[in-house]
């Protein structure tokens, strides 16, 4: 049984529909890639898993269960975690408020748990111990979007939501980020991985769709897709 | 923690500093301060310092008022300032309040139950919880559809509430007296003796040194007392915390688990509790409600206040109603200040004025408000810009080995 299952899902803008019936799995432990252009509906899909979008068509299955009705504060409970597009930092809340907000709704059972993930966080993303009484909006680009992610672990997610971690930031710290990404999969945490660093992305994870237009045009391993010429031109910019 | 803290003292403005302050003084200080403070206030309208006082009219009924007036701060901030839910019709919650106390106890009123199971003695006080049962389900009921909205459509739908409240008190001739309005509401019924027969409470009551305004304003601080521990308290839980996270960015609060609607209803329904509060007190101090007490203009002032004193500050906001009700009676029926020949009684006309003047001044050199809530809990502006600027700055220079450590 997949973590996550999308069974021909669609989304709608008004009558516009952004997402048309696409179906997507994520196993429990994998590392998956959802690439496309822009205004494929990349981000409609992760904010459909998230319910901060309703579905016109279709369901999501996350752990064998239908959550398509499900309100987006009570997935959260059940572990899906989104670091959103755009970071979504609180900007008036210090480094450390933003990172507490992350266990809002899943709340520490014991201090030594909480202290263990939040030392966690700050092994995988020293920046922000050191900035911690620092408030998120005036942190810089980078430095949010370690925010984010960090935010996103203090709520220990079971399917960890990433919407271009990579957005806007410079090639050193986007390594920087890949290395992280995949070290949080390592540790055991499943993972949908929006991206339009198609290379890194790509040959870091396990499998990987391609949206285009709101459908999935080519799934496969992520290395397989990779060595795929059509891929290779539309995404890698290889002619 | 607190090395960083006081080496940013210098940047600190009043509000903040005040709470570096107060925060640092242990528990028995803080009461050995706030106690002689509070009744220090109390006695104002007693004491009546020379510069201070009013002239044109009576100084404890200005301070019962401010009293009433800082109440509807502080349940306003709720919505506004902790929440940010931009409420332009919080009126409609002291009109709800007022007319309550008014239709269950006037005379004047086809519901008046003061001749029936609510003894005139006790008629107000029994009222009371009622006009404030009432305030919070109308807030209930106002807030479940319209709190699915966001921004300027809730601010649009909020303002319309609050007319129709006014326009009803004005139009149910039948019930609400319209224009004429209801009178002789009942009031506490509290130390009758014989040279205040109708007790302490009563409009009639002008016996000094306790006079109606003292007692109104009495009875008002120590209601403002227990609603600042009851907010303080919501704000320091997670209800608090849910509200911030909501007013900075309510997607992102969502996301994070935050049932964003079951706490922006909340916020709706505690402020309206208070507004409703509010309105009994002052039904009970006028023992008269007519609807133009309840124009719009009104709820522009109570948001005045809010962010003239700092929105999401409790005590800034008291503040800001202190200026609201205070400086326009300040200037009643003064001829003169400081030497300098004034009329007092025009510039008193003009408050609508010079609030609007002061406030465009506020928004554009402190936006945050005279006493802001914690000041980095509401940067922006020009001090965003330069403290991000150096943390750009600071990650792109000198730690970039350390980004690329060991990434090969
Ligand atoms: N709130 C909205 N209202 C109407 N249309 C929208 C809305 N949000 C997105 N769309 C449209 O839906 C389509 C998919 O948008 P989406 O944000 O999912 O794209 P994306 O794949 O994430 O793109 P990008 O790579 O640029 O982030 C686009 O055509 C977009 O214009
Ligand atoms: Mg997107």
């Amino acid at each position: 049984m997949p973590l996550l299952e999308l069974k021909d899902m669609s989304v709608a803008y008004g009558r516009i529909e952004a997402v048309r019936g696409i179906s997507i799995t994520v196993e429990e432990g994998e590392l998956v890639t959802l690439i496309g252009a822009n205004g494929a509906g990349k981000t409609t899909t992760m904010r459909a898993i998230s319910g901060i979008r309703p579905i016109s068509a279709g369901s999501i299955w996350f752990d064998g269960n239908d959550i398509s009705k499900m309100k987006a504060h009570e997935r959260v409970l059940h572990g899906v975690i989104q670091a959103p597009e755009g970071r979504g930092v609180f900007p008036g809340m210090t480094v450390l408020e933003n990172l507490e907000m992350g266990a809002y709704a899943r709340v520490f059972k014991t201090k030594a748990e909480h202290d263990a993930t939040l030392g966690r966080v700050f092994e995988l993303f020293p920046r922000l111990e050191e900035r911690k009484s620092q408030v998120g909006g005036t942190m810089s680009g980078g430095e949010q979007q370690m925010l984010a992610i960090g935010r996103a672990l203090m709520a220990r997610p079971r399917l960890l939501l990433l919407d271009e971690p990579s957005m806007g930031l410079a090639p050193m710290v986007i390594q920087q980020i890949f290395k992280i990404i995949t070290e949080i999969n390592d540790s055991g945490t499943t993972i949908l991985l929006v991206e339009q660093n198609a290379q890194q992305a790509l040959s870091r994870s396990d499998r990987a769709y391609i949206l285009e237009t709101g459908e999935v045009v080519t799934t496969g391993e992520g290395k397989a897709l990779l060595a795929d010429p059509a891929v290779k031109q539309a995404y890698l910019g290889v002619a | 923690m607190s090395t960083e803290t006081t080496s940013t003292v210098a940047h600190l403005g009043i509000g903040d500093r005040f709470r570096l302050w107060w925060d640092a003084l242990a528990r028995p200080t803080q009461w050995a301060v706030g106690v002689p403070f509070i009744v220090l206030i109390a006695l104002l309208p007693i004491i009546k310092p020379p510069v201070l006082t009013t002239v044109g009219t009576d100084f404890a009924g200005v301070l019962a008022q401010f009293g009433m007036y800082a109440l509807l701060a502080i349940g306003l901030n709720v919505v506004v300032g902790q929440a940010g839910l931009l409420d332009l019709g919080y009126v409609g919650f002291y009109a709800i309040g007022a007319y309550t106390v008014g239709l269950l106890t006037s005379p004047d009123s086809p519901w008046n139950q003061t001749d029936s199971w609510l003894s005139q003695k006790w008629a107000w006080l029994f009222a009371l919880p009622i006009a404030i049962a009432i305030t919070a389900i109308s807030g209930l009921i106002l807030g479940s559809p319209t709190l699915r909205l966001r921004g300027d459509y809730l601010a649009i739908v909020t303002l319309g509430f609050g007319e129709i409240v006014r326009l009803l008190a004005d139009n149910l001739t039948t019930i609400t007296g319209g224009g004429r309005g209801l009178s002789r509401i009942a009031y506490p019924i509290v130390g009758v003796s014989e040279s205040r027969p109708t007790g302490y409470f009563s409009a009639g009551n002008n016996q000094a040194p306790i006079t109606s305004g003292v007692a109104w304003f009495w009875l008002s601080i120590v209601l403002i007392i227990v609603v600042l521990l009851v907010v303080g308290n919501l704000q320091r839980s997670r209800v608090g915390r849910a509200w911030v996270a909501i007013r900075e960015d309510e997607d992102a609060a969502e996301i994070m688990g935050v049932p964003t609607f079951k706490f922006k209803l909340w916020a709706f329904l505690i402020g309206a509790s208070i507004g409703g509060l509010s309105g009994a007190l002052y039904a009970g101090q006028v023992q008269f409600v007519i609807p133009t007490t309840f124009n719009i203009i009104n709820s522009t002032l109570f948001l005045v206040a809010v962010v003239l004193g700092g929105q999401g500050n409790k005590l800034g906001v008291i503040l800001g109603a202190f200026v609201i009700v205070y400086l326009p009676n300040f200037f009643l029926g003064r001829t003169e200040l400081f030497g300098i020949p004034i009329n007092g009684n025009e510039i008193a006309n003009y408050k609508y004025l010079f609030f609007g003047l002061a406030l465009i001044v506020l928004l554009i050199f402190r936006p945050q408000g005279l006493f802001p809530a914690r000041q980095k809990l509401l940067a922006y502006g020009r001090e965003v810009y330069v403290a991000a600027r150096r943390a750009a700055l600071a990650l792109t220079r000198p730690t970039s080995d350390e980004t690329t450590g060991g990434s090969r």
